[in-house]
Order: structure tokens, then sequence, then C-alpha cells
């Protein structure tokens, strides 16, 4: 038997699951960051499986490059931003800060 | 799946990071070996710390409180399955187009076209990459102290 294209998308699916799961799921901001990076992950997997086994040479792996550069940049800005809630509401769980909503 | 599904976020923490040591691995068997050793430098010497420090900054580790809820569990799940189902239905059903040349395995380092198409045919997304790092890093750095420079004077 041996590994396909179809092996490395089906493993991608499920990692963007799980990825989507947890985005919506978990209370605490920061898991819910773990959710995206899941996400990403499994987004560059896809990437690379179709350069591979697609016939088109480099291009998947700059496109995945360039998708771990913008993953590094928003980890560094969500992070300030979730240290900001934290300083100002005392929590990070998503849903307790609704004060937009009142 | 510990990720996910873990009561303890340091425990997800954690498993995170053999999550991201078996996406390298992955893409070692996908022919692309300078994007693993991108991974691993990047996610695990980067991004993991980064949310380890977050862990550590918003949660009150003296009172151990590092268990973290969840919400809209069972509707959740089922969209989630569904979705899974759907993803994972389309990825085994489609006959996907695939290039003849790929059934030998070619063991060649990527590193020297990826630095080519860097600096040839990819320019402008490597130069805007550049500016939205740079605007990352300035844009964190003053939120992440704005609060001090409110509160002093």
């Amino acid at each position: 038997m041996t590994i396909t294209l179809t092996h490395f998308l089906m493993l991608s699916a499920v990692l963007f699951s799980l990825g989507l799961f947890a985005v919506i799921t978990r209370k605490n901001a920061i898991m819910v960051l773990m959710g995206i990076e899941l996400i990403l992950n499994s987004a560059n997997i896809n990437f690379l499986a179709f350069s591979r086994y697609g016939g088109m040479n480099i291009e998947g792996q700059m496109a995945a490059i360039f998708v771990i550069i913008l993953a590094a940049a928003e980890a560094a800005v969500a992070l300030a931003i979730v240290l900001n809630i934290y300083k100002r509401f005392n929590t990070v769980n998503v849903d307790e800060i609704s004060i937009l909503k009142d | 799946m510990v990720v996910v599904f873990s009561k303890s976020i340091v425990y997800s923490a954690f498993s995170l990071l053999f999550t991201f040591f078996g996406v390298a691995g992955i893409y070692v068997l996908l022919n692309a070996d300078f994007l693993a050793i991108t991974q691993l430098l990047v996610y695990v010497g980067g991004i993991l710390v980064l949310l380890l420090f977050g862990v550590m900054l918003t949660t009150n580790t003296v009172t151990i409180d590092v268990k973290s809820g969840t919400m809209n569990i069972f509707p959740a799940t089922v969209v989630i399955a569904l979705l899974a189902g759907m993803l994972g239905g389309i990825f085994w059903t489609s006959d996907w187009f695939m290039s003849k040349q790929t059934s030998e395995i070619v063991h060649t380092t990527t590193t020297t076209e990826i630095g080519n198409a860097l600096i040839t045919t990819h320019v402008l997304p490597f130069e805007i990459a550049s500016v939205v790092l740079l605007v990352a890093v300035v844009g964190a750095a003053m939120m992440a102290r704005r609060e001090r420079a409110n509160t002093n004077p």
C-alpha cells in the first residue's frame, strides 16, 4: 500500500476539524489561538501535498512559507491583544468579555 | 486529539508541541525539507513559546486554575462531525490529477530552489511579508506597553 495524495488530504481534514472544534468550543482565548495554529498547519499540509503530487514543483512550498510567516505575525499580535484583555478584564475567557453587548 | 480535548491548558500546549513535530515529519515525507526546518524553528521555537508565555501570564499559577472550560459542546460536536465527514468524503472520492513523475522518489534539497524563487518570481510577496512582520512587531510592542503609559501620568 502506497501513500498517496488522498492520505495527506485526509490527515489535513482531521487536523482542520479538530482545530475548528477547538476554536468554537474552548473558552480560553489561548486555546482558541492553538486551534487557529492547527488550522493553519492543516492548510500547510494541503499546500505541500498538492505541490508534491500535483506536479507544481515549488509554488506550494512558497505559499506554505508565507503562511508560516503570517502565522508568526498573527501569534505575536494575538498574544499582545490577549495580554491587554487580561489586564483590563482580569480574565481570558471569551464568553465573559461581553461589554460590547451592553 | 489531546490538544483539543485536554482539560488542562498546559497539557494542551505540550501536546501541541508533539503535533508540530508530527507535522514537520509529514513535511519531510512530502519532500519539503526546508519547510520542515522552518516549521520546527518558527512553530516550536517561536509560536509555542509565545503561547506558553501567554498561559503563564494570564493564569494565576498560585491558585491552580489552569483548567479551561468548554461551551456549546453538543452542537459544536454535531457540526464538526458533519464537516469532517463532508471533507473526508470529498477528499476520498475525488479523482485528483496526479502528476506522472511522482512515482519515483526524488530526494533533493529544496533550499536552493526556494531561495532562487524568493528573489526572482516571489519578490513582491517576500517584501510584503517583511513589512507585515515589522508592522506586527511594532504593533504588538505598542499594544503591550500602552496600558502602562496611560496609567503612569
